[in-house]
């Protein structure tokens, strides 16, 4: 298998956080991936079925180290390494990590798609909407894109700001050296094609011809023919670790998954849901209160706490949810 | 100098067959870093391990689950897995030619460029007959044990296949609801279009260069010089200018101004 299994990762942080300016207007946004991982997710364990988690380990150390003691390094030679360290990077250019300069507008139709690297949705960042829903309702009017650089996570891209359906969206784009031409490639010139040939070939396009995509081709079967056959063993109890009722581990995890599009929806709607923590530490119950629960007792709280998505969510789904409050 | 084909394939046209070579598309030019132990920057090696009793598992021991919503655990045998992967093929199938619009590009992943493998004549012939369809291919292929989807259309005169994500991973905008709020001033939307509109040029890909990547690598060079570590200033941040009719008034005078 090429794929890695994953660690389960935060989603809830956005990947950027800053303000997006046209000429002296400036909207403060926050970007969140507009694409997620396939909704399988593996985990690594070891014969008897524990969770493992990766580790690094020093050339000396036999304890792993945390990630103070872990640094970022470029190697200049053979086993020699320079040393950068986050503050570093953000130094180099603290505006362009804070900001999308829109200096250049252009028309929607001439940018390739090609040149598309990742996608993430603009959401509002505080305050009011009002600049979000000018620059939005302004670009899809005017079918143009806004084009700018900007630095996060310690690479500099290049963006597009596109709207669709009043919804400000950043594609990241190549640099125009980070995509080959066909000459770069070595591809050979045209030559004169053979007419026959070609009208076989034009034949063979008409005959698979279809207007509309077929969705369900794009789904997909790998993750879902490993789910059936976890399934399978889950339900004959075959190669089966059962839960226990201590498993940190599996608690830690499961409330890290919060459903990206939960926090788009909320986001763009201006909610924050900022709590203090004390707050959170007097409501927020414990995950085995809660277990001792019944299914309808946690609907309510659920309910009350009026919690999207409640009406769908397994025992202990609603458990999590009920538990990872604070951190929405 | 010339790419190095990544992939060799036979793509399935109806009844005809065009033998191609694959190249990335891609040229890497991130910066890589490695991750280093603080104490004597030399890079780390990474395992799993328990985090109950902290050891390390050799990776013989390792073996991938599947985790219930009740955190039930099934364990899959690489074997067992290996065994739901596709059979290997050198060929790529066309499932259907559409027109362009309907492989929406929010489901590109990675493109590959197609060059003739062997003797060019279907090769070009094929690339005649895709430009007069004006229609953009969907074609399906397994490499190096994996089942791809993807875009066949043409660039700059050659075909390029796109690998498509699958439709879960890309976030539909129709499920997701706009910002909404007071209907926006007609008079501020004028503005906006107008300061915009002397905003607009052309787009020149090739004026945007990744100055970031070569100050990371002035500052690489300068500390292996033993040179300054770098302070961060902290720019002034900008007050977000609340009234938006005025902050529109004044971009447009001072863009007017300049032109």
């Amino acid at each position: 298998m090429a794929d890695e299994p994953t660690e389960e990762t935060e989603i809830l942080k956005p990947f950027w956080s800053g303000v997006v300016t046209f000429g002296l207007v400036s909207v403060p946004v926050s970007l969140f991936p507009a694409t997620r991982g396939t909704t399988l997710r593996l985990r690594m364990v070891d014969d008897k079925g524990n969770l493992l988690k990766r580790r690094f380990f020093g050339s000396e150390d036999s304890k792993p180290l945390d990630a103070k003691n872990l640094v970022r390094g470029y190697e200049i030679e053979k086993d020699r390494f320079v040393i950068i360290e986050d503050d570093e990077l953000e130094a180099l250019d603290p505006e362009k990590s804070r900001e999308i300069d829109l200096k250049l507008f252009v028309d929607l139709n001439t940018l390739s798609p090609l040149y598309f690297e990742r996608a993430y949705f603009l959401v509002p960042n505080g305050g009011s909407t009002k600049a979000y829903r000018l620059l939005a309702e302004t670009l899809v009017q005017e079918g143009r894109a806004g084009i700018a650089t900007f630095v996060m996570r310690g690479k500099e891209y290049l963006c597009a700001i596109i709207a669709e359906r009043g919804i400000l969206r950043a594609e990241t784009l190549r640099f125009s050296d980070e995509l080959r031409s066909p000459k770069a490639i070595g591809l050979p010139e045209m030559k004169s094609v053979d007419a026959a040939e070609v009208k076989h070939f034009t034949q063979a396009i008409k005959g698979l011809k279809t207007k509309t995509l077929d969705q369900t081709e794009l789904k997909d079967q790998r993750s879902a023919r490993i789910i059936k056959l976890a399934n399978k063993k889950l339900r004959s109890g075959t190669d089966i670790v059962k839960a226990s009722t201590d498993d940190e581990e599996v608690e830690e995890s499961s409330t890290n998954v919060v459903d990206l599009m939960e926090v788009l929806k909320e986001r763009l709607q201006g909610k924050l849901r900022e709590r203090s923590a004390s707050q959170s530490k007097t409501r927020q119950p414990k995950v085995s209160e809660l277990r001792s629960k019944s299914k309808a007792e946690l609907y309510e709280m659920a309910q009350s706490q009026n919690l999207p998505g409640r009406s769908k969510m397994s025992k202990a789904k609603l458990i999590d949810a009920l538990t990872t409050q604070k951190s929405l | 100098m010339a790419a190095r084909a990544i992939w060799k394939a036979v793509i399935q046209c109806g009844k005809y067959q065009v033998p191609v070579k694959l190249y990335s598309a891609i040229e890497d030019r991130n910066i890589h870093f490695r991750i280093l132990s603080r104490k004597d920057k030399q890079p780390v090696k990474g395992a799993m391990v328990n985090p109950e009793t902290g050891k390390i598992v050799p990776h013989d021991k390792t073996r991938r689950a599947y985790v219930a919503e009740n955190g039930d655990r099934a364990i899959l045998e690489t074997t067992e897995l290996d065994a739901l992967e596709p059979e290997p093929s050198r060929n790529i199938e066309t499932i259907a030619f559409l027109p362009a619009e309907q492989i929406n590009h929010r489901w590109y992943d990675r493109p590959y460029y197609l060059g003739p493998d062997g003797n060019s004549k279907a090769y070009f012939a094929f690339i005649e007959a895709i430009e007069s369809s004006a229609m953009h291919g969907l074609m399906r292929w397994v490499m190096r044990g994996k089942m791809y989807m993807g875009a066949l259309r043409l660039h700059q005169g050659y075909p390029v296949l796109i690998t498509l994500k699958h439709a879960d991973e890309v976030v539909a905008i129709e499920d997701l609801v706009a910002p909404g709020g007071a209907d926006l001033n007609p008079k501020e939307l004028e503005m906006a279009r107008q300061l915009i509109g002397m905003l607009e040029d052309e787009l020149e890909l090739s004026a945007f260069h990744d100055a970031y990547r070569e100050q990371v690598l002035k500052l690489v060079e300068s500390k292996a010089k033993g040179g300054p570590r770098l302070k961060l200033v902290k720019p002034s941040s900008k007050k977000p200018n609340d009234d938006l009719g005025s902050a529109l008034q004044a971009s447009l005078k001072s863009l007017k101004k300049s032109a």
